[in-house]
């Protein structure tokens, strides 16, 4: 392989990577502060991507975006009243049948909103044939725009969680919910803001790659069992970890495209899935007294 | 009352879950519900991906179905005997229309299935008709529905090996022997990737490179970036939506700038839209009706091609696909049959069909055989290409 060639391949695995890494990050926020995982983390993004295309028909892109983002951020919010917060009492396991479930009814009602049309919406920057050039290899504008977006989520996230009370509340209860409670935050509404960022930047993450990706009703299943796999990969709840699991993956399953058949990209996946389970199932980057902690 | 709330949700949900994925629905044309002459009308059944993946397939040719059979009743039938169509939605998914086959065939008694849409669907229903000894029409493209040939079953859509004999002839014109070829992980890739295999040396094509991807899948750089490694001269994808847009936009991002040849499965609009400016230049073969109004007036099909369009787009208010034209063709065939037997018994309707020679319909001229259950040659396809977002007749570069 040529150095082009390694270029356009690595810029493959980032681009894909980064969209996992998103999906995992959603995951991790609900997991910090509930213990569960939220399975319809997936339709988050195709739910926003969704809102984005119906509205950008009306009002300009960035705000048909934005509004996108604030809709879904709204449903996140509805969802954890209505079901999960109702259910405060069940077990981890029964909280994250329901999010199956809620998957489900979230996936048929894009398909009666909908319908089945693959849809897109408009590029950021440019055409569906505009392309850049770095370092001999090409690619869309829209991936700059992916991996910039993932970046700046990222950062402000860190930021959020480090430096602001209320994103230091939301740790705080994802350390000890009791203790947090005693210290007089509500953990109650961290759940539900957990919920909503977690929607939020699904939604935000959602409509950057829906020029790319295109958008299917159904697309949210495939990618919340990515995203899955990388948050195990990285270790359940933490977030940096997640991006670092995240862009290992797609790299991965580039570079294997690239010396195997392209049919097998999808197993390697699920292989390492298995491997981190069995041999390190508290994730790569995940300290051991932590892990012990977790068990819920 | 937390409690209550909750197994009464716990319900709600499950229901919810059972009910959501099982979409039979069923629908009977607006002919039915009013009061039949006394003549008993002649049950047809249908199976259409109405919704779910293949849903651009199967809601034209539900249409064109409704359309097709009501036209036909309000002219008083065949001989005085009216049809009655009941279409099912197979949601795109084998197993249901392998139960509402069983249903078409157990309860309702059909003479006839019209459908499916995809060749997955159809290779699964396919021992179930020959079996129940009711004949089936498919509208879906894989050789392996009529080859090995089964006595009841028969498709209407051109044959995918005379659609790799097009494309190939179209490259020896353009000079262009060596080719990369992608095709998707359902049925209808499968086939195509395998006819594109076996007729390659014949035509003096080689295929230097060869990969299947995921239907579902959202980004195909790294694929094609290992197509571009290959230095091939022009690429063919065989997949149905969304992976035919998405690989035209990919090539061209990534700089792979050859022809690209699609199946004949490209031949809908929304597809060219879809991929924006990447589609234009596309190569594929496909049936006459997108180009219906490009015809020359001495076309034999022309007439039946504008009538189809003009009453499919009036009543539907959208563009014609020729999908919607392979649900035509198969009533078409199936209702000159029963014309031709004087009866509506299967055996001899069946072998009627087999006799027809020279029925125009959308998809090409249908000359029938007992050795040959689709009809159609080669010449039923025409080399289209795609000039500023709409569909041309391709005009060889001289």
């Amino acid at each position: 392989m040529n150095f082009p060639q390694i270029v356009q391949y690595s810029l493959s695995g980032i681009t894909v990577g980064s969209i996992y890494a998103i999906t995992a990050i959603g995951f991790n926020i609900v997991y910090c502060t509930t213990g569960v995982i939220n399975f319809a983390q997936g339709e988050f993004l195709v739910v926003g991507a969704m809102t984005a295309i119906s509205l950008s028909r009306v009002v300009p892109l960035p705000v048909a975006i934005a509004l996108a983002v604030l809709l879904t951020t709204a449903l996140g919010g509805l969802i954890e009243l209505v079901f999960i917060r109702r259910a405060r009492d069940a077990s981890v396991l029964r909280l994250i049948v329901i999010t199956i479930g809620l998957s489900i009814v979230i996936r048929e009602a894009m398909l009666h909103i909908w319908d089945e049309t693959v849809r897109s919406l408009p590029y950021f920057t440019g055409t569906t044939v505009s392309t850049i050039t770095i370092l001999g290899a090409h690619i869309s504008p829209q991936i700059l725009w992916v991996l910039g977006v993932s970046a700046v989520i990222v950062t402000a996230l860190t930021l959020f969680f480090r430096f602001t009370t209320v994103g230091r509340a939301m740790r705080a209860c994802s350390d000890d919910r009791m203790a947090a409670r005693l210290c007089g935050i509500n953990d109650r509404w961290m759940v539900t803001l957990s919920f909503m960022l977690s929607a939020g930047i699904g939604a935000l993450a959602g409509c950057v790659i829906s020029p790319v990706t295109q958008t299917q009703y159904d697309m949210g299943a495939p990618l919340a069992i990515k995203g899955f796999t990388v948050a195990i990969l990285g270790g359940l709840g933490n977030s940096m970890a997640a991006v670092v699991a995240g862009l290992f993956l797609g790299l991965l399953e580039a570079f294997t495209v690239s010396q195997f058949a392209a049919a097998y990209k999808e197993v390697v996946a699920i292989v390492v899935l298995l491997l981190i389970l069995v041999f390190r199932p508290s994730g790569l980057f995940a300290r051991r007294d932590v892990s012990a902690l977790r068990t819920a | 009352m937390g409690k209550r709330l909750a197994v009464v949700l716990s319900i709600l949900i499950v229901g919810l879950v059972l009910g959501a994925p099982q979409s039979g629905k069923r629908e009977k044309s607006p002919k039915q519900k009013a009061k039949q002459a006394a003549a008993t009308p002649i049950k047809v059944g249908a199976i259409f991906a109405v919704t779910g993946g293949a849903s651009n397939l199967g809601a034209p040719e539900q249409k064109t179905a409704m359309m097709f059979v009501e036209k036909l009743n309000s002219a008083g039938g065949i001989n005085g005997q009216k049809i009655t169509l009941i279409v099912k939605d197979s949601g795109s998914k084998p197993e249901n229309a392998i139960s509402l086959t069983k249903q078409l065939i157990d309860e309702e008694k059909v003479l006839a299935i019209i459908g499916p849409s995809t060749s997955g669907e159809t290779m699964a229903i396919k021992n179930i008709c020959q079996e129940g000894k009711t004949i089936l029409l498919s509208c879906a493209a894989a050789e392996d529905i009529v080859n090995p040939i089964a006595s009841w079953v028969l498709k209407t859509p051109q044959k995918d090996s005379d659609a790799v004999r097009r494309i190939y002839q179209t490259m020896k014109d353009m000079g262009i022997t060596k080719i990369g070829v992608v095709t998707s992980n359902d049925g209808f890739g499968v086939a195509g990737g395998a006819q594109l295999a076996k007729l390659a040396g014949e035509h003096g094509i080689t295929i230097a490179i060869s990969e299947v991807y995921d239907k579902q899948a959202t980004d195909l750089t790294d694929v094609l970036t290992k197509i571009k490694g290959q230095d091939v001269k022009a690429v063919v994808n065989w997949s149905i939506v969304p992976a035919q847009s998405l690989v035209a936009k990919n090539m061209k991002q990534i700089g792979l700038d050859v022809p690209l040849f699609q199946s004949h499965g490209f031949g809908n609009i929304k597809y060219v839209q879809a991929g924006g400016e990447a589609a234009n230049g596309t190569i594929f073969p496909c049936g006459r009706l997108l180009v219906a109004e490009s015809l020359p007036g001495s076309n034999p099909q022309k007439k039946v091609l504008m009538s189809y369009k003009q009453d499919y787009e009036k009543r539907y208010k959208e563009d014609a696909s020729t999908f919607g034209g392979h649900a035509y063709d198969a009533l078409l065939i199936l209702t000159e049959a029963i014309k031709k037997a004087g009866s509506a018994d299967p055996a001899k309707v069946r072998d009627a069909i087999e006799n027809l020679k020279g029925v125009v319909g959308t998809g090409g001229i249908f000359s029938f055989s007992p050795q040959d259950h689709n009809g159609l040659n080669q010449d039923a396809f025409e080399m289209l290409t795609v000039k500023n977002g709409k569909f041309a007749i391709y005009e060889k570069k001289k």
